[in-house]
């Protein structure tokens, strides 16, 4: 067991965890923070992508004690007294979103995007959401929402 | 006279689901988690086809952490075979389908052995500690050799690898129309098998109340009204002692309409345990025991004269069944069977489907079911003909569609089409698409023998869905019946909850449902709640799939806010002191014709029925209402597509350069998620035309076993879509709508492989095999060179 510290949505954790542990299951199994949803076991699908030290991860793919002494921010994380960030409201004004279970790591996935590149193509946002796939939408409304919310200057 | 204003059917209304989506306060399945809960792994054959020898799991109870294990014949009794509720024909083969196998396991995946422990790592840790000796069987994995004299049998019993043979004739007898033809063509085309790939992998909890025997299952399912009655079928659980509940649901696309031995799994376990119990899939996992889709050879034969004109068509299916019956795979292909002639007119209908047993995962439904096999084959068989004849494939297809004057019409396979206009459809998608520019730019880029060369590719389509009309379904053998229930209550304080049988999973009904109640009813569309997806809240359903759910259930829902309407006028009146007709329904207002200031709203009725002091006599005190809707007919929603791709003649690369399509799904509740149900549609029919297929080696291994070895497209690799409408009516319900889950998949994977062998026929191109990778184009480039 090895002991980590981790800022998550703004709360300190202190936990014993095996080495083995990814930083999703510590987030849903151990934090029952299960806004982060699992898509895949490769690192495909991108679902479960979160902020670890201002950059976007997919927490399958990284260990729990790699979060030691970090700060990673969720999707539960986002909204601010219930205030959503720019990216929820284009998401949902977009219908950017049919199942959802994508939406998560899309949103997060989409602020690093933004965050690097604040006014990108369509094309661009194409190429930088590559590594999340969303089985309902076709992606289109993402782009749309993604772009929107570019446009309205939206960096996270 | 009930009046209503529509104020919500037709608005773009942003979805009621997503507050809770977009910040992560779900319930998925695995999300849920009871004090006490145990994981359990399941240990999954490694090879195709054996009999097991012997499974040993005393090992693996030997670990820590390990609260029990189980083979197959340790769980077998109290578990019935796995049900399949669509016996086909009279004599279609059913072999038994344990929920785990016990003495063979028929496809890579089957369940051997499952182990229970404290924690998920804990029980997959375990796995490796179970013993089991395999004897290793032949895989049978050739649709055409499974059925010749001899071949290795997937169920040994049974003396044979054919399932079933489902013939269909209609109007004159093929052979006599193909005498008299000018032209006939045969094609032979292949429907790769698919993975469906809903991006929440599927899992189960079980929580019981052991002393009561009382069970509470959730599912990451499409059906929990029918996953309840055949739960109970297989697990001997009283069907009122077991509740089922879809929670939050991460898509389907047909793979969670259904029946998993995991379900039965779960609650053998819990029965036997006495503890809550939890089941999730990793992805891979659930590419061996998730249903795939397709899975299909077609033999096409057309007959035609040389203006064009077609006199019939016969179709040989060879489908592959995998290695036993889930819940509708008989009957997927048997969805299609009626819609290979698709909007054309013809004299003559020969279909035959033959089902045959792999050593391969099951297939059943998947986005379409039967339906994007049936238009691929004439779609692509109409450009075909059209190349042959030297005629425009749009021309070829005018020629030959039912005209908008001529509805309703009684189609060559039997079904009676109420409405459309392929005329106005297909109009719009030339004028969206410039057909006429691309076609020049095309013939141009031809001419100079450009390395990268232009297609376009054009299909039609149209679609039974809607299911069902129970009289059909038992007409073709199906054991259930078609309705959708709702109930619509009036609560006390003027709120309205609407309960449906339909159980969404992505498609927006609680949004939808919303905006037809508030209309019926004339109150505010957020003070309508949509309740789903639980047997006990919800208690009849037949559930999501087949594009049912608006045109079923959607209309429920319209017709019992109608009969609640009427009862809140019954009280209306009596305490407004008038007469029935005399009073006028608008906005959600009674009031007295004449004398305006006599108003009650149905708010107030609600009230008023809850203190029930003043009803009318007899009158029970309620105003909430029932509807259980049996459709008499299917709906047909059409529409054209036109794709224009860029094929590197050097690389085989494709690119969608554009992608036009006009849906005519008659009345649209809400265009924006109609505008997302044909994005995802087309995404899903362009990646079997490109992209994706389960390949299995020559053992019967599924090697694109992963998500890294079997495409699913990024936004990297689709194009953006026009889309855009025409708008006929349904004149089978009282809103006019058609469904349109299934339409974007059914229509776009012949668009698409019609415009690659469109730009490459110049080059003696006259087929690809899907998916159209580039190694394939490229191949089939230097076959037509050679």
């Amino acid at each position: 067991m090895t002991h980590i510290t981790v800022k998550v949505d703004g709360t300190t954790y202190e936990d014993e965890v095996e080495p083995r542990l990814l930083l999703i299951h510590y987030l849903r199994d151990r934090l029952g923070l299960t806004g982060t949803p699992i898509g895949c076991d490769t690192s495909n699908c991108g679902a479960c992508t979160v902020e670890l030290d201002g950059e976007s991860v997919k927490s399958c793919s990284v260990l729990a004690v790699q979060a030691d002494g970090g700060e990673v921010t969720t999707v539960q994380g986002l909204a601010r007294d219930g205030e959503w960030t720019g990216l929820q409201r284009a998401f949902h004004e977009r219908h950017a979103l049919q199942c959802g279970y994508c939406t998560p790591g899309m949103i997060m996935a989409a602020r690093d995007l933004l965050r690097e590149n604040p006014h990108p193509t369509a094309d661009e946002v194409r190429q930088g959401l590559e590594g999340n796939l969303c089985r309902c939408t076709g992606y289109q409304n993402i782009v749309r929402a993604v772009l929107a919310a570019s446009e309205e200057g939206v960096t996270a | 006279m009930t009046e209503t204003v529509e104020r919500e059917v037709g608005r773009a209304r942003p979805r009621k689901e997503d507050a809770h989506l977009i910040t992560g306060q779900t319930t998925w399945t695995d999300n849920i988690s009871v004090n006490g809960l145990l994981h359990f792994a399941l240990l999954r054959s490694p090879m195709a086809h054996a009999r097991i020898e012997r499974v040993d799991v005393s090992a693996a109870l030997e670990r820590p952490g390990i609260v029990a294990a189980f083979s197959g014949r340790d769980l077998a009794e109290g578990l019935a075979s796995m049900p399949c509720v669509w016996p086909v024909t009279e004599d279609i083969v059913m072999p038994d389908h344990p929920p785990i196998a016990v003495d063979e396991v028929r496809h890579a995946g089957d369940p051997v052995a499952v182990v229970v422990a404290r924690d998920r790592y804990t029980a997959a840790d375990a796995l490796e500690a179970i013993e089991v000796d395999y004897d290793p069987l032949p895989p049978v994995l050739d649709l055409e050799a499974a059925l010749a004299e001899g071949a290795p049998l997937v169920h040994a019993d049974k003396g044979t690898n054919r399932c079933y043979t489902w013939p269909l004739k209609t109007g004159e007898d093929f052979d006599a129309v193909r005498q008299r033809a000018e032209v006939t063509l045969k094609r032979r085309y292949h429907q790769q098998r698919l993975i469906p790939n809903a991006m929440e992998p599927r899992a189960v909890v079980v929580t019981p109340i052991a002393a009561s025997g009382e069970y509470t299952l959730y599912s990451s399912t499409q059906i929990p009204h029918i996953l309840r009655v055949l739960m109970a079928m297989v697990t001997g659980i009283p069907e009122n002692k077991l509740r089922v509940i879809a929670p939050d649901v991460g898509g389907g696309f047909g793979s969670k309409l259904q029946v998993y031995g995991e379900e039965a799994i779960a609650l053998a376990v819990a029965r036997r345990l006495g503890r809550p119990v939890k089941w999730t899939e990793s992805r891979s996992e659930g590419y061996l025991a998730t249903h795939h889709g397709r899975g299909m050879i077609q033999d096409i034969e057309i007959a035609a004269n040389r203006d064009g004109t077609l006199l019939g068509l016969k179709v040989d299916l060879l489908v592959d069944m995998g290695a036993y019956l889930m819940l509708i795979t008989p009957g997927t292909p048997l969805l299609g069977a009626f819609m290979y002639p698709g909007i054309y007119k013809m004299d003559a209908y020969d279909f035959t489907c033959t089902g045959v047993f792999t050593t391969r995962t099951p297939t059943d439904a998947y986005r379409g079911a039967g339906r994007p096999e049936a238009t691929f084959a004439i779609e692509r068989t109409m450009d075909e003909l059209a190349a042959e004849l030297g005629l425009d494939p749009v021309e070829l297809r005018r020629r030959n569609w039912i005209r908008h004057e001529e509805f309703p019409y009684t189609a060559i396979a039997g079904l009676t089409y109420d409405s459309g206009n392929y005329e106005a459809a297909t109009a719009k998608a030339l004028e969206l698409f410039d057909y006429d520019k691309l076609r020049a730019e095309q013939s141009d880029r031809n001419e100079r023998a450009d390395t990268v060369r232009l297609g376009i590719g054009v299909s039609t389509f149209t679609e039974m869905c809607g299911l069902a009309p129970s009289r059909i379904l038992r007409d073709l053998r199906y054991v259930a019946g078609g309705w959708e229930a709702a109930s619509v209550r009036m609560l006390p304080t003027g709120k309205v909850e609407v309960v449906t049988g339909t159980s969404p999973h992505g498609q927006g009904h609680a949004t939808c449902w919303s905006q037809i109640a508030a209309d019926v009813l004339g109150v505010p569309f957020e003070d309508v709640e949509v309740v789903h997806g639980d047997t006990k809240a919800a208690p009849q359903g037949m559930d999501t799939y087949g594009s049912r759910s608006l045109v079923v259930g959607g209309m429920a829902v319209h017709h019992a806010a109608r009969k609640v309407v009427d009862k809140a006028r019954k009280v209306a009146a009596h305490l407004l002191e008038a007469s029935e007709n005399d009073l006028e329904f608008t906005s959600g207002v009674f009031s007295v014709k004449g004398s305006p200031e006599a108003r009650r709203t149905i708010q107030e009725v609600a009230f008023e029925t809850f203190s029930s002091h003043d009803l009318p006599d007899g009158m029970e005190p309620t105003i909430n209402a029932e509807h259980l809707l049996d459709p008499d007919t299917f709906s047909y929603p059409h529409g054209t597509h036109l794709c224009a791709v860029e094929v590197d003649t050097e690389t085989g690369q494709t690119r969608i350069r554009s992608y036009v399509c006009v849906d005519d799904i008659g009345k649209v509740i809400n265009p924006m998620i109609v505008e997302g149900q044909v994005h995802g549609g087309l995404a899903q029919g362009i990646a079997q035309a490109l992209y994706e297929e389960a390949v299995y080696d020559e053992d019967g291994n599924l090697i694109s076993g992963t998500m890294a070895d079997y495409l699913v497209p990024s936004a990297a690799d689709l194009p953006d879509f026009v889309t855009d409408r025409t708008e006929t009516p349904a004149t089978s319900n009282a809103l006019g709508v058609k469904g349109v889950g299934e339409a974007g998949t059914i229509a776009s994977t012949p668009a698409v492989v019609n415009a690659i062998v469109d730009a490459l026929r110049p080059l003696g191109v006259r087929d690809i095999r899907m998916p159209c990778t580039p190694e394939r184009v490229w191949q089939a480039i230097e076959e037509a060179r050679s």
